[in-house]
């Protein structure tokens, strides 16, 4: 086989590029607009107009109103204003308990360990074996004392999408404010807020085509979590610090083009995923999915090779120019297994073997095709090298059975 | 190409030396476990205390097949003397480097060897540990899972 001569970027989950229009209006700000937004004087006025016309885009683009955007440093960070500001204003009232998933993102997981050595009660909410969270698993959890409800949207290691509608409309019969981290959602599938009728949803703009260190928090008008950053007067006096100016601008641009054509855009997405999961689990003996296929993201899979650790396929295919990832990007510098496949019930010694590939909308069939070639000659290759797939495939198709009950 | 591993690291997982197995091994050893994501089994043809042939199987990561050619590499054709000398340090070496956490696959493909080589003993009736001194415990020597 030939190896491609360019570069097959298959993690469009971990980041991606930035469009051209993007990069064009991020210049434009960057050159142009050097005042402060907050200073009264042209330039500064002409700073003002790069960040309200990306809070507009932003706002349009989820079905909000641009005061109910609120810009962060990153999606991680509106993550943890979410749950801890959330924990903070609710803690006033005596409300001292959150709900959770056991796959959510680290900035999610690690936020509510933050708050339980604090003192805050976290219940944890059981995934599926197929990676959803059931809307009665999170009703049966809330108590008199619990103060948010944060389930993701969409899981960025297996893609499953959760019923966030449901789940917000059992938090708001408790009185229960609802958050959800949209940063793998925003972008790749629809997102309304009024739709999903969540109080508080987290975005990243790397996500969509727009730049690194940029996201947001929307806040429904009269949903205030307590401060994080604390300062000057800018997002309405709710997140200080003198604002990114490309960098809203940039998100705002990039969003309003991801959502423009995003039917067509997620059609194609799809049509990669399912011929690559159609013909992995057909050529390669026990490969098996992760996470369920309807609801799913339309550009991820997550499939497991029993037999092999996952670093090794990543090494084989970075090898021939396919970048893509195992289990979760973020987890690259941990040995440790995925929490999100240990969740869903995934052996550990199965979990280790596990890939991620990640579509977006400049790859191709030809692409796809390419992927499905090397993994079948480098899966059969490393197999025979391993001790684990040579003596234990009776014992990996018994583990492969118990995920699949 | 920029990789996190050398490459010396590189040339050894991309054709790794030495490896399958030995149907009349006299000398055969298995160590890690796969929670950890790395399993090593070491196959030893010993005549006239002279290692002659050396294979290996290994589950686990881009670092854990390159220690284990190189461990191969650097005791074939060695006395028994010799192999037992074979340090994860030395292996590390061999391979110029290894980050920091993947350091621990060296000191499995330390352990491989020795494993082997006691099980030779073992089949001659003779107790290994005097010789080849005690082999750790799975896990005890490696935070690196935190298990």
């Amino acid at each position: 086989m030939e190896i491609s001569e360019k570069v097959v970027y298959l993690d469009n989950a971990a980041t991606t590029a930035c469009a051209p229009e993007v990069l064009a209006v991020m210049t434009e700000a960057l050159s142009g607009a050097c005042g402060n937004p907050s200073s009264h004087y042209s330039v500064g006025y002409e700073a003002k107009e790069f960040v309200d016309t990306g809070r507009a885009q932003v706002a349009k683009a989820v079905n909000a109103a641009p005061a109910e955007i609120f810009f962060t440093g990153c999606g991680s960070e509106a993550d943890n204003w979410a749950v801890k500001g959330t924990a903070f204003t609710k803690a006033r009232q005596g409300k001292k308990h959150l709900i959770t998933s056991a796959f959510e993102h680290h900035a999610i997981m690690h936020s509510m360990a933050s708050l339980e050595r604090m003192g805050f009660e976290v219940t944890y909410i059981k995934p599926t074996s197929e990676g959803y969270i059931r809307p009665e698993d999170v009703e049966a959890a809330i108590r008199p004392d619990t103060a948010l409800v944060s389930i993701m949207m969409a899981n960025n290691e297996i893609g499953t999408i959760q019923p966030i509608k449901e789940i917000a409309e059992i938090a708001h019969k408790h009185g229960v404010w609802m958050h959800t981290d949209a940063v793998q959602a925003v972008g790749a599938i629809p997102v309304d807020v009024k739709e999903l009728g969540v109080d508080m949803l987290s975005m990243s703009a790397h996500k969509f085509n727009g730049p690194k260190g940029m996201g947001a928090l929307y806040c429904k008008k009269g949903v205030w979590p307590q401060n994080l950053i604390d300062g000057g007067s800018q997002e309405a006096r709710h997140r200080a610090g003198t604002e990114n100016v490309a960098g809203i601008a940039g998100m705002g641009k990039a969003l309003e083009l991801a959502t423009t054509d995003l039917e067509k855009r997620m059609a194609h997405e799809q049509e990669l995923r399912d011929y690559v999961i159609g013909r992995i689990l057909k050529n390669i003996p026990e490969a098996r999915l992760n996470g369920g296929l309807t609801p799913r993201l339309p550009g991820n899979v997550n499939i497991s090779f029993p037999g092999l650790e996952g670093e090794t396929i990543l090494l084989d295919l970075d090898m021939h120019n396919i970048c893509a990832s195992t289990g979760s990007a973020c987890n690259s510098d941990s040995l440790d297994p995925s929490h999100v496949l240990l969740s869903i019930g995934v052996p550990e010694e199965i979990g280790h073997g596990s890939m991620r590939f990640t579509f977006g909308p400049q790859n191709t069939m030809e692409e796809a095709k390419y992927l499905c070639d090397v993994l079948e000659e480098v899966i059969p290759r490393r197999r025979a090298m391993s001790c684990m797939w040579l003596q234990g495939q009776n014992k990996a198709r018994q583990y492969s059975l118990k995920g699949e009950q | 190409m920029a990789s996190m591993y050398s490459a010396k690291v590189m040339e050894h997982f991309a054709n790794p030396h030495n490896v399958g197995e030995i149907p009349d091994a006299n000398g055969v050893g298995e160590v890690g476990n796969p929670k950890c994501g790395d399993i090593m089994r070491m196959y030893l043809k010993i005549e006239n205390n002279v290692i002659v042939d050396v294979k290996f199987l290994t589950f686990g990561c881009g670092a854990a097949i390159a220690t284990s050619s190189m461990a191969t590499d650097l005791i074939k054709g060695k006395t028994i003397d010799d192999a037992l000398k074979l340090t994860n340090k030395a292996v590390v070496e061999a391979l110029e480097g290894l980050p920091p956490i993947k350091v621990h696959c060296s000191v499995l493909a330390e352990q491989a060897v020795k494993a082997a080589l006691s099980d030779y003993y073992r089949r001659q009736g003779i107790d290994p540990e005097p010789i080849v001194g005690k082999l750790e415990e799975d896990c005890d020597h490696c935070e690196s899972c935190g298990n």
